[in-house]
């Protein structure tokens, strides 16, 4: 039996070992605003969140996790470049009875840094893969930076781009935009019937034979998106060759190296993601520099494209053998996160979190 | 003692009364019209709670009543995991709603839940807030609309009247039980085309959690 002193013990070694790496230790509130979070994550974040109201401060969230705290604190005075460490209390509503905790200790790092990218992230990965290694556990990793790069360069419309882009966390729908855009699905019924109606009048007049005008979203919205509809009706498939490169792309699943030679083969065919493979490729350079064998290193092009949105770059988890179990470690790059909490400023970032009451149990059943 | 949970006015109470009276359980309220007490005739031992349908849910998932009439809206709604804590015994029939999610009528560009996706996404870059969607079905609709991949909306409550919020600019849409559609029409709304979130039904339930030795004495009576 694991005990909260096991855990907290645990906790205690990680945290001392980030200070070690030279990550200067942030506190957090428990008490988080919600507004932030809720905009950041979406409805998401209520059912997994616990949000309670403060009749001075509004709508609070207990802290699910630490992420958009140590970024606010760090865009608000942080050093740069920055690294930084903490150790606390994260609450997450369970959905389902069974195992899973409500109430749980992370441990994380976090690492601000401009000049080096990869460098920074194969820091990172090295970092949570020694602490890690006595445990035995398996290593996932990808970069949701690949996926976009190739959505953006599709040759489509700005409008199709964006759809797929706004949806690359949400696997299930992607793909059902991704099969419509390139002529795999047919048009849903409801749609044909939709543009029907579109084709037989202005927006203006349909408008208003659907009678009273309720509600803020205004006959100027409605009308643009009519013609985005129609727009997009015009809009030719995506060419077979580059839709068959996408979804090579989504499935593709392959030690790191492997998969590396397998993008730069695809390259010349999907031109926009060479930046993107380039960084794949000084990321591996960077993890093998410190020591981390990328020949076996599992990679999946789809990795980490079910949490929460915010990954837009390389991302890793470690897993221990029950599948059961939560990731042990989990973390990723997040600079666009930066931006849209830093108003106006952003600074590239990557960390992770390391669950020590798994470490522990995980310590414990070896034991 | 046996405890049947049963909605305290209306025509969901009278109805639930006249299922019971056919099955040759006699429910009917005593004292004054306005106290909420109740007594059962034909069989011994059973004892009436007359509460809130609302709350039907809780008191079954707490034990402190054995069998108890609500919706199957509710009982998905407040329960997590609800098919461990209660179990369905039969459908009453009556009480029939679908729990959809509607639009302005004016929305000419929106029929499905692919719409609505595309529609916040518009919404929340012209307005700079994500699409509100009216509710008291919260983790419902919640879960719902993650299955179906719709982003940039939030969920606003509304406890009464959630027609009546779009014409009042507190959502611009909303998720709720309609039986005709009636109050929607009247409110100037229309149904997504795909929007069936749930379909509901009165339901007379069992608590997994209490147990009274008379309880299948009284199922068999119920024929169940």
């Amino acid at each position: 039996m694991t005990t909260k002193a096991d855990i907290r013990a645990e906790a205690e070694a990680l945290f001392a070992a980030f200070r070690a790496a030279g990550a200067v230790p942030v506190e957090a509130d428990i008490l988080l605003p919600a507004e932030t979070l809720l905009d950041l994550y979406g409805e998401d974040i209520r059912a997994r969140a616990y949000v309670t109201s403060d009749p001075l401060r509004g709508e609070m969230m207990l802290r699910p996790d630490f992420t958009v705290p140590v970024v606010q604190a760090h865009m608000a005075h942080g050093a740069d470049p920055a690294r930084y460490c903490y150790l606390g209390e994260v609450f997450r509503k369970q959905d389902h009875r069974g195992p899973r905790a409500n109430e749980y200790l992370q441990v994380g790092f976090e690492l601000f840094d401009r000049a080096a990218p990869e460098a920074a992230d194969a820091e990172v990965f090295a970092l949570f893969q020694t602490l890690l290694a006595p445990l035995g556990l398996r290593a996932a990793t990808g970069d949701i930076g690949i996926l976009m790069a190739a959505v953006r360069g599709l040759s489509t419309s700005e409008r199709r781009k964006q759809a797929l882009l706004r949806h690359v966390w949400r696997p299930k729908r992607f793909r059902q935009l991704l099969d419509r855009f390139a002529g795999r699905a047919p048009m849903p019924e409801a749609r044909a019937q939709l543009l029907g109606r579109l084709a037989s009048d202005t927006p203006e007049a349909l408008i208003e034979a659907a009678g009273t005008f309720v509600g803020l979203r205004a006959p100027e919205e409605i009308a643009a998106r009519a013609a985005a509809l129609i727009e997009d009706a015009a809009t030719p498939a995506l060419a077979a060759p580059e839709a068959a490169l996408l979804y090579d792309l989504l499935s593709l699943q392959a030690p790191a190296r492997a998969a590396l030679a397998h993008l730069r083969g695809i390259t010349p065919m999907l031109p926009a993601i060479a930046p993107a493979v380039d960084r794949f490729a000084a990321r591996l350079d960077a993890l093998q520099a410190r020591g981390i064998d990328t020949a076996t290193l599992p990679f999946e092009a789809s990795h980490g494209r079910t949490s929460l949105e915010y990954y837009d770059g390389f991302v890793f988890s470690f897993h221990a053998a029950d599948a059961a179990l939560p990731p042990v470690a989990s973390g990723g790059r997040y600079d666009a996160l930066t931006g849209v909490l830093g108003q106006g400023q952003s600074i590239p970032a990557v960390g992770g979190v390391i669950r020590p009451g798994l470490v522990a149990r995980l310590k414990g059943g070896a034991a | 003692m046996i405890k049947i949970g049963v909605p305290s006015k209306g025509r969901l109470m009278e109805k639930t009364f006249d299922w019971f009276g056919e099955r040759g359980l006699t429910m009917r309220r005593t004292g004054n019209e306005r106290e909420y007490s109740g007594t059962v005739d034909g069989v011994e031992g059973v004892e009436l709670v007359l509460l809130s349908a609302g709350e039907v849910p809780r008191e079954l998932a707490a034990g402190r009543i054995h069998l108890g009439v609500t919706g199957t809206d509710l009982v998905r709604e407040k329960l997590a995991d609800w098919s461990e804590i209660v179990a369905e015994v039969a459908p009453l029939g009556f009480g029939h709603a679908d729990l959809i999610i509607a639009v302005p009528n004016a929305w000419v560009d929106v029929d499905t839940l692919d719409d609505l996706d595309a529609a916040a996404a518009a919404f929340r870059a012209t307005h700079g807030f994500r699409l509100r969607i009216a509710t008291k079905y919260h983790r419902l609709v919640r879960d719902f609309l993650t299955a179906n991949g719709v982003a940039d909306y939030q969920l606003v409550d509304s406890q009464g009247a959630t027609e009546g919020t779009v014409k009042n600019l507190t959502a611009e849409a909303i998720a709720d039980i309609t039986s005709s559609g009636e109050t929607l029409r009247a409110n100037h709304l229309k149904i997504l085309s795909d929007s069936l979130v749930l379909k509901s039904e009165a339901m007379l339930f069992r608590s997994k959690v209490a147990e009274d030795p008379a309880l299948p004495h009284l199922l068999t009576k119920l024929g169940f």
